[in-house]
């Protein structure tokens, strides 16, 4: 099925309301294999959850979602688990285990993948921890004993040590000081080229989305308003990545302060 | 507002949740006889219910056998027939006080740290990790919880009837200047196997039921901090009045005649 032109992930008015609240409005995207998309956004538009709905963690009220071509909405059980066994998810809190210690967190998908056994993935998770800065003292460490920039670089070593094919960062850098956040902003970089990997990150931090973006989506009232290449990004002509890229208060953007 | 519609809705809502309830632990149930399963993650759950409940399950049931011994006596001296006191204090060990007390504790030490621990898990969204990392968060963390409460509560509910016995046995020995021999004698004519086998049923039903509500109510929980301690105040109450109810009914279908 899937073409040589087929995107590796095609989605295709997404819809989902909590409630009376409606979060997604029909969204449409397209990531490339190998491409690298991050999508930009106000806090509370719904990027985390269209990410959450391509893992079938919620499950969308409309549209679809093709993967390599393939449906993904609605799949369950063992079909949902081979789909997401290609995929690797940074959660935007970190989300680590803390009833087990680092390294069994970093390994904890190699093993439950059956692709290692407990004892090989040891290896294989001090040098992903490696990978993001952190020594292998680190990996005897319990989750709650790092600070909060260690938890979410030993997340982004989960995320990426068992190789998927397709990568979601949920705000990779935030809560990280400068010069780790670009320490990240490389690593990204370097799986999306090393692995192949597709990527589709979030964030709010501008320089990160310049930095790993081949492509930028601008997410506002539950619809992709703007996409295009990272080197348009300043010269969009649209109004409200001007004013998000700008981090003006004043714009066509309102934030919701006021009830 | 019609209250007609208003009952209506409370009972629907009630079958609702009972149903949810139910389908819940059938696809607990159904993770627990089909792999993978996760031997590391049932031994530390099964150390947690077992071992660690022993101190608290020990002390209660022996108090129990003590007080009651010193109870029957007194109201059997009535009749002058102090001779049954071992036999009454085996009997309620065993079919009822062990079972029902050793429920009761360990829903309130397992039951609500099983709720607590899953509703973090929760709202920290580790429960979408695992399933982002090849694992189905029911098999995970589900099913080795119930299956651990179902199989250790039995085990503690044999300690507890030792211990209570015993205790009555101090108390009689001590207090009520029974001869040891006599007192064992009377234990042993006393307590039959429906006795103890009746109480280890409960205690295997009582140990499902409070590992279910517990997992139940912490994987379903929301609303960050405050939704955690309603899961664990929920799952205590309700595993413990479940107790009660399945305590009758398993009694009625052993001993009624
Ligand atoms: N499980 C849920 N139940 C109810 N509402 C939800 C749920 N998850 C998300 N929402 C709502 O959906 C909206 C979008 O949430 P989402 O987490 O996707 O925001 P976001 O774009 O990732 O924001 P941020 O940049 O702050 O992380 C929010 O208004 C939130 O209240
Ligand atoms: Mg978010």
């Amino acid at each position: 099925m899937s073409g040589p032109d087929e995107p590796k992930i095609r989605i295709r008015g997404l819809h989902k309301a909590f409630g009376a609240k409606s979060v997604l409005r029909g969204v449409d995207l397209d990531v490339g294999a190998g491409e690298s998309v991050v999508v930009i956004g106000g806090s509370g538009t719904g990027k985390s959850v269209t990410v959450k709905c391509m893992l079938g963690l919620v499950e969308p009220d409309g549209g679809s979602i093709l993967i390599d071509g393939a449906e993904s909405v609605g799949l369950r059980g063992a079909a949902r688990e081979a789909v997401n066994a290609r995929m690797g998810m940074l959660f935007q809190g970190g989300a680590l285990f803390d009833s087990l210690p680092v390294w069994e967190n970093v390994a904890f998908g190699l093993v439950a993948a059956g692709q290692k056994t407990r004892g090989a993935a040891k290896p294989v998770a001090l040098d992903s921890l490696a990978r993001v800065g952190l020594g292998p003292e680190v990996g005897e460490l319990m989750p709650a004993e790092l600070s909060g920039g260690m938890q979410k670089r030993v997340a982004l070593a989960r995320a990426i040590a068992a190789r998927p094919d397709i990568i979601f960062f949920d705000e990779p850098t935030t809560g990280l000081d400068p010069i780790m956040a670009d320490v990240i902003n490389d690593l990204i970089v370097q799986c999306v080229r090393e692995l192949g990997a597709t990527a589709l990150s979030i964030t709010h931090d501008m320089a990160s989305a310049r930095k790993i973006a081949d492509r930028i989506a601008m997410l506002h009232d539950g619809r992709i308003v703007w996409s295009g290449p990272v080197s348009e990004i300043d010269e969009s002509g649209n109004d409200f990545v001007d004013q998000f890229i700008h981090g003006r208060a004043s714009g066509p953007i309102r934030m919701a302060v006021r009830r | 507002m019609n209250p007609l519609a208003a009952i209506g809705r409370a009972f629907l809502a009630l079958l609702e949740a009972m149903g949810r309830l139910v389908l819940f632990a059938a696809a607990a149930v159904s993770h627990i006889v089909r792999p993978p399963f996760y031997p590391r993650v049932l031994l530390r759950q099964m150390v947690d219910i077992g071992y660690y409940s022993l101190p608290v399950v020990a002390l209660t049931t022996l108090f129990s056998g003590m007080v009651l011994a010193l109870q029957s006596h007194t109201g059997f001296a009535r009749f002058s027939a102090e001779g049954a006191v071992a036999g009454v204090v085996s009997l309620a060990i065993t079919r009822e006080l062990a079972p029902v007390l050793a429920g009761l504790m360990v829903a309130g030490r397992v039951g609500a740290s099983m709720a607590a621990e899953l509703g973090t898990m929760r709202v920290t969204e580790q429960i979408d990790a695992l399933s982002t990392l090849s694992t189905d968060p029911m098999k995970y963390l589900v099913a080795p919880r119930i299956l651990a409460g179902f199989a250790m509560l039995p085990l503690l509910v044999l300690v507890g009837d030792v211990i209570g016995i015993f205790g009555g046995y101090i108390v009689g020995i001590y207090k009520l200047d029974f001869s040891p021999a006599a007192y064992i004698d009377q234990t042993w004519r006393f307590v039959e196997v429906r006795d103890v086998v009746s109480g280890l049923v409960k205690a295997a039903a009582f140990g499902f039921l409070v590992s279910l509500m517990g997992c139940y109510h912490g994987y379903r929980s929301e609303g960050g901090a405050q939704g955690v301690g309603r899961a664990a105040t929920n799952a205590v109450v309700s595993s413990a009045i479940l107790i009660l109810v399945f305590n009758y009914i398993i009694t009625e279908l052993f001993f009624a005649k």
